[in-house]
């Protein structure tokens, strides 16, 4: 196996060694949603004719675990290579920019489509959902995997310590998120706050993915397709870019 | 067939090398213009006290930081600008104690392999794992290994692509005598196979019996470079060591190592040493265990490193002469 494939297959196997923590727990957490909120609001609202509520749900809980799951991926193990120091053993390596980009965001991408696998099958046995438009399905999937993954190796180039990974987490990752689409449609929300909703890219990645499922959708996947695709290049570039000039990496 | 004339190219190769730390406090100079040349199939030591920039220099080398200014090569490919095959030519062992706690011994060896693209690998694996005592750790994880173990597995990890330059920085710092043995052990051999080594150490003993050329840094910058004997035979040889419960004359007294009651001062012949010897009786300081010895290695460290406190090097001629000089 050549270098690039030697650490994607490691930064696999180093989650999938603890699957319970990286791919059960997020599965079990995305159900407990579907359960709590599923109940709560399942005869209470109806955001697209003919859609349950439960049913609408279950995109947007898998789309939020890929995610989720992505950004963890890149960002934790980077993080704890460089605090724990065993990240010298791939400065030494040969290993150009775009192999660490490739290897980092691809693993990244295997756990985030894992773990939102996980919780569209798991979800599937309590409501019936159609697959109305599948191909918008992976190509948000694999986009907002991709974008995700290669934001998690931003973070972990930029934080020093647990503390600065985790106020990333917690403070931009999550609310970005929650405020996506993920539990309701952006139209059932005052003006002022559809508008704040357009300006978060995660909204698109979540209509766009929706779409796939229903084959309607809060804005066109089209332009959904532009909005994430251009974000993607971006973010990526700057990946790279950082990953070139050894940000933090290389003194 | 016509003969090439061109001389290979050095194994390692510093040249002009600098290095500045920007820090809350200021700019902090650690390397300030090092430049020698490691010839292929030596065994080269590098010493100087903590903060010397000995460390520095080796994150450049090993591509783990950048030069502020000037050139590093590894068999001739610069570290910067060809750094693929400078880092494909080198091996560190690194001197923190890092590991990675996901993974066992053999797949830490086989991944690392796979980083350098090298494949089906496990033979040289099982012998590195052979001669470094680690043939029943294989499948134990990285966290079950005491420090010793871990110490050896990154021996491991730097060797497993079979580099022709090998960097031990600092490898036996606080580790027991029988992994030492077992390393130098190997790491001669490899030597002795044409690895060229590069070893910091803070065990001068190590150096003296390892190393055929040493350089020695201060405050970043080299104050001597020489072959072994000659470093040793260009300071006091001789070595005078007693116990006593007396205070030395001056005139003794600034010129010697005191530690508790022991004492230890140098001599360059044995004129000298009875000069030593009638300032004493005449002083009335009782002698007890009284030896006279070769000076090693660390007497000649202490000599220039306190000969070029302060930028002086005046009683150190010979060995700053030496300075830019390879074999």
């Amino acid at each position: 196996m050549n270098g690039v494939g030697t650490l994607f297959r490691k930064e696999v196997l180093r989650f999938w060694k603890v699957a319970f923590q990286t791919v059960a727990a997020p599965v079990m957490t995305a159900v407990l949603y579907l359960l709590i909120f599923g109940h709560v609001l399942e005869n209470k609202v109806e955001v697209f004719p003919g859609v349950g509520y439960t049913s609408f749900l279950i995109p947007g809980l898998v789309m939020m675990s890929v995610l989720q799951n992505a950004f963890a991926n890149s960002s934790s193990s980077l993080v704890q290579s460089k605090i724990t120091g065993n990240l010298v053993f791939l400065l030494v390596t040969p290993l150009s920019h775009r192999a660490w980009f490739a290897a980092y965001v691809g693993a990244a991408m295997v756990r985030g489509l894992a773990v939102g696998a996980g919780v569209f099958v798991v979800t599937l046995l309590f409501a019936p959902l159609r697959l109305a438009e599948p191909w918008w399905i992976l190509v948000f999937a694999l986009l907002g995997a991709g974008l995700l993954g290669s934001l998690g190796l931003i973070a972990g180039l930029w934080a020093d310590k647990f503390d600065q990974m985790a106020a990333f987490q917690n403070f931009v990752i999550m609310p970005m998120t929650f405020l996506s689409g993920v539990f309701y449609s952006v139209h059932s929300l005052p003006t002022v706050w559809q508008t704040v909703s357009h300006l978060n890219p995660f909204f698109y990645m979540v209509d766009g993915f929706r779409r796939g499922f229903f084959g309607v959708s809060d804005v066109s996947p089209w332009l959904s397709l532009a909005i994430v695709g251009t974000s993607f290049l971006g973010v990526a570039g700057i990946t790279l870019r950082l990953l070139a000039t050894g940000y933090k990496l290389r003194s | 067939m016509p003969q090439s004339t061109v001389a290979p190219a050095p194994a390692v190769c510093f040249d002009a090398v600098t290095k500045t730390y920007n820090s809350a406090q200021g700019a902090v100079q650690a390397l300030a213009g090092v430049s020698f040349n490691i010839e292929p199939g030596e065994f080269f030591g590098l010493l100087g006290p903590n903060g010397a920039g000995k460390t520095s220099l080796i994150s450049i080398l090993a591509g783990l930081s950048r030069a502020s200014s000037g050139r590093v090569s590894v068999m001739g490919h610069d570290v910067v600008h060809d750094y693929a095959a400078a880092r494909r030519a080198l091996g560190l062992v690194p001197q923190e104690l890092v590991f990675d706690p996901f993974f066992t011994v053999r797949e830490a060896l086989r991944i690392q392999s796979g980083y350098f693209g090298v494949k089906h690998n496990d033979a040289w694996i099982d012998e590195l794992l052979h001669n470094l005592g680690l043939s029943d750790k294989a499948g134990a994880n990285m966290r079950q290994l005491s420090g010793g173990m871990k110490r050896r597995v990154l021996v491991a990890q730097a060797l497993v692509h079979r580099p022709p330059v090998i960097v031990l920085d600092e490898p036996t710092a606080g580790v027991d005598v029988e992994l030492r043995q077992t390393l130098w052990q190997f790491i001669s051999r490899l030597n002795r196979e044409g690895h060229t080594v590069l070893l910091t150490t803070h065990y001068l003993e190590e150096a003296e019996a390892l190393c055929q050329r040493i350089a020695m840094l201060k405050a970043g910058r080299v104050v001597a470079l020489d072959r072994t004997v000659n470093l040793l035979a260009g300071t006091a040889s001789t070595m005078l060591r007693f116990k006593t419960d007396s205070a030395l004359p001056p005139g003794l007294a600034v010129a010697a190592r005191v530690t508790g009651r022991s004492v230890q001062l140098t001599a360059r012949d044995a004129a000298e040493v009875e000069q030593h010897l009638a300032t004493l009786r005449t002083s009335g300081v009782k002698v007890e265990d009284l030896e006279i010895g070769h000076a090693d290695l660390e007497d000649v460290f202490l000599e220039i490193m306190s000969s070029t406190a302060n930028g002086s090097s005046a009683t150190l001629p010979k060995l700053q002469a030496l300075a830019a000089v390879t074999p």
